[in-house]
């Protein structure tokens, strides 16, 4: 279990824009119960704002008709829930067993290096996120890392490098 | 010794289009499937012997006669494709190279236990594999294979994808349960089974990508065609994933029963040069890891993994030859386990916390035989006293490393490198 319960207010109202609306709209019919609807929501919430505040917890549980508290719970047991706002580049990179007998530690390093950021912190102007994640089930090609849901596999420091210099 | 059963359109370019999958047969069983009686689809994969593979191993046919007869509630089926234990990376080739294999598979699996809605619950990290699977399942519908008359008839089926969020628990299938109803990923105690109660309080199938996808084979082949692949007790074919420090590592499908030695060397194409076999884990991370001498006598089947002490798991095989370092690998693994905790159970929480600290110790340098016993006796003390085997999962390969290769842990206990973390 990971330590997750910081809660972000931005001041600003939080609503669906209209695709994510109908994109409400058309799972809700899905579901025998609304209840059903809070990690989908949450989804859709993240997808346009990149991270879900508290704003944001509170609009999904009045259109769904919860209590924010369980929304909230929600949001902070499901590590891939941003609660805050992440780089424009989100790194992810497997730490887990086969990753780990590949070399995915000179993959962390350099990145720490080159990015001046550890694992979960986000550089000053906001253009990287790293973060390291447990198994990505891209265990043949390890070491693998994903960047804002892009797999990127077979890894190594050179192949890091080409691929940090599109993004930057 | 590779064949072409589950993957006989992986390769085929294009096959994730239903026009494509159509032209290699994709769909073509269902004129059969609707002329036969749900019991007689139940019985014919009964007879096939397709066992679960989603990494118990539970005979398929068996567990959908578990559904309380004379029902009145709705039936659910959940299709388990969470594929987050470590090591194991077979489910996704099915959800983009030949995803209308597994709605077929659905349909054929809806229609047998009288079902109507189903959830195929995917792990939130397979961004690319949701967007393919969605399109298919949108392909599916157009084309009249989903809604609300299947191929014509007057059966009625909607599958949704519903996507977790990070937690590896939630592929424990009561787990996966909460978090369709929109709840923390924490798993039930059993009984009530989900056959009985499960989402929604209703009658509930949870079955694996793969076994779900196995059935337009034994559909249309028949229950002879498939067991004429594996053994007795472990019919079929396996989508295995080879990683580790082998040369060719992949996914690659197989028959079950081949000797796991003869498979590393000829289809991973064994070891790197100049580096020795040092261990084999069998089934994903969760399963207790072979040596060199009893994997001489293993094969990839059920019963021979039993009788190895092991488990055949999910078919992701992780070679580890003599550069790895047995102490740091059980640490990682630990890791993972503790982190994928859900918090509920005492022995789970609090113990692989324990066991991660204590693991820690012994790589600085600082532990002692004791800490060694230790670990071990948190083992012994954690398993079987929760409500889901996670904590199983990871004490079961722990204790395995411990027994096997305690010289390791002995040599960094009276090495004396915490005398000089003590100057
Ligand atoms: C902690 C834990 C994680 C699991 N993860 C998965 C998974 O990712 N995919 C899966 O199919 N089964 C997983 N299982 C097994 C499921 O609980 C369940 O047995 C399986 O989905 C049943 O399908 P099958 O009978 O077709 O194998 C997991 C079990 C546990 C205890
Ligand atoms: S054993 Fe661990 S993961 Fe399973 S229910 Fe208990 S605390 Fe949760
Ligand atoms: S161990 Fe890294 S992707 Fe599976």
């Amino acid at each position: 279990m990971s330590d997750r319960s910081q809660l972000i207010e931005t001041g600003i109202p939080f609503t669906f824009d209209a695709q994510r609306d109908a994109e409400f709209e058309r799972l809700v019919k899905r579901y025998p119960t609304r209840e059903s609807m809070i990690l989908p929501a949450l989804w859709l919430a993240q997808e346009q704002e990149g991270w879900i505040s508290a704003e944001a917890m509170g609009y999904i549980a009045d259109r769904i008709g919860t209590f924010a508290s369980q929304v909230f719970e929600v949001a902070t047991f499901y590590t891939m829930y941003n609660l805050h706002p992440m780089g424009k580049n989100h790194i992810c990179i497997c730490r887990t067993l086969s990753c780990y007998l590949l070399g995915k530690q000179e993959i962390v390093d350099y990145l720490k290096h080159d990015l001046g950021i550890k694992p979960g912190e986000v550089s000053e102007d906001g253009q990287f996120s790293l973060e390291e994640v447990e198994c990505l089930g891209h265990c043949g090609t390890a070491p693998v890392v994903q960047v804002n849901g892009e797999f990127y596999e077979n890894m190594n420091v050179d192949k890091l490098k080409e691929l940090l210099a599109t993004l930057k | 010794m590779q064949v072409k059963v589950l993957s006989a359109r992986f390769d085929i370019p294009d096959a994730h289009k239903i026009e494509v999958a159509k032209e290699n047969g994709a769909y073509s069983t269902l004129e059969k499937l609707f002329e036969m009686q749900p019991v007689d689809v139940i019985e014919l994969v009964k007879q096939s012997g397709l066992r679960g593979r989603g990494g118990a191993g539970f005979p398929t046919g068996l567990k959908w006669s578990f559904l309380p007869k004379n029902n009145t509630k709705p039936v659910y089926l959940a299709v388990n494709s969470d594929e987050s234990e470590p090591a194991t990376f077979k489910d996704r080739y099915i959800l983009v190279r030949d995803p209308h294999m597994m709605i077929e598979g659905i349909i054929i699996c809806c229609y047998a236990i009288g079902s109507h809605d189903a959830y195929i619950y995917i792990r939130g990290e397979y961004t690319t594999q949701v967007k393919a699977l969605q399109a298919a399942i949108d392909e599916a519908y157009a084309a009249g294979y989903l809604g609300q008359s299947i191929d014509g008839k007057d059966f009625r089926l909607d599958v949704t994808v519903h996507r977790g969020a990070g937690a590896y628990v939630c592929g424990e299938e009561t787990a996966l349960l909460e978090s369709v109803e929109g709840r923390k990923g924490q798993p039930r105690s059993k009984p009530p089974f989900p056959a009985v109660e499960g989402l929604y309080g209703c009658p509930t199938i949870i079955n694996n990508v793969q076994s779900i996808a196995s059935l337009p084979f034994i559909l249309t082949n028949g229950p002879d065609a498939y067991k004429a692949f594996g053994t007795e007790k472990s019919p079929g074919t396996h989508l295995f994933g080879i990683s580790g420090l082998v040369k060719n590592p992949g996914m690659y499908e197989l028959p079950l029963g081949l000797p796991i030695l003869e498979v590393i060397e000829k289809v991973a194409g064994g070891l790197r040069d100049g580096r020795k076999l040092k261990g084999i884990i069998p089934g994903g991370s969760s399963t207790p890891v072979l040596t060199p001498e009893e994997a001489q006598t293993v094969t990839l089947d059920y019963e021979s993994m039993a009788a190895h002490k092991t488990m055949f798991g999910s078919g992701g095989i992780v070679v580890l030859d003599d550069t790895v370092d047995i102490v740091k690998l059980v640490e990682n693994l630990i890791y993972f386990y503790h982190h994928e905790s859900c918090g509920q159970c005492t022995p789970c929480r609090e113990g692989l916390g324990w066991m991660l600290k204590i693991v820690k110790k012994i790589v600085r340098g600082e532990g002692t035989t004791a800490d060694i016993d230790l670990l071990r006796e948190l083992c012994d003390n954690i398993e079987m006293k929760t409500v889901c085997v996670l904590s199983a999962a990871c004490t079961m390969p722990v204790r395995s490393y411990l027994n096997k290769f305690r010289h390791e842990f002995e040599a960094y206990v009276k090495s004396d490198v915490s005398c000089q973390t003590a100057m």
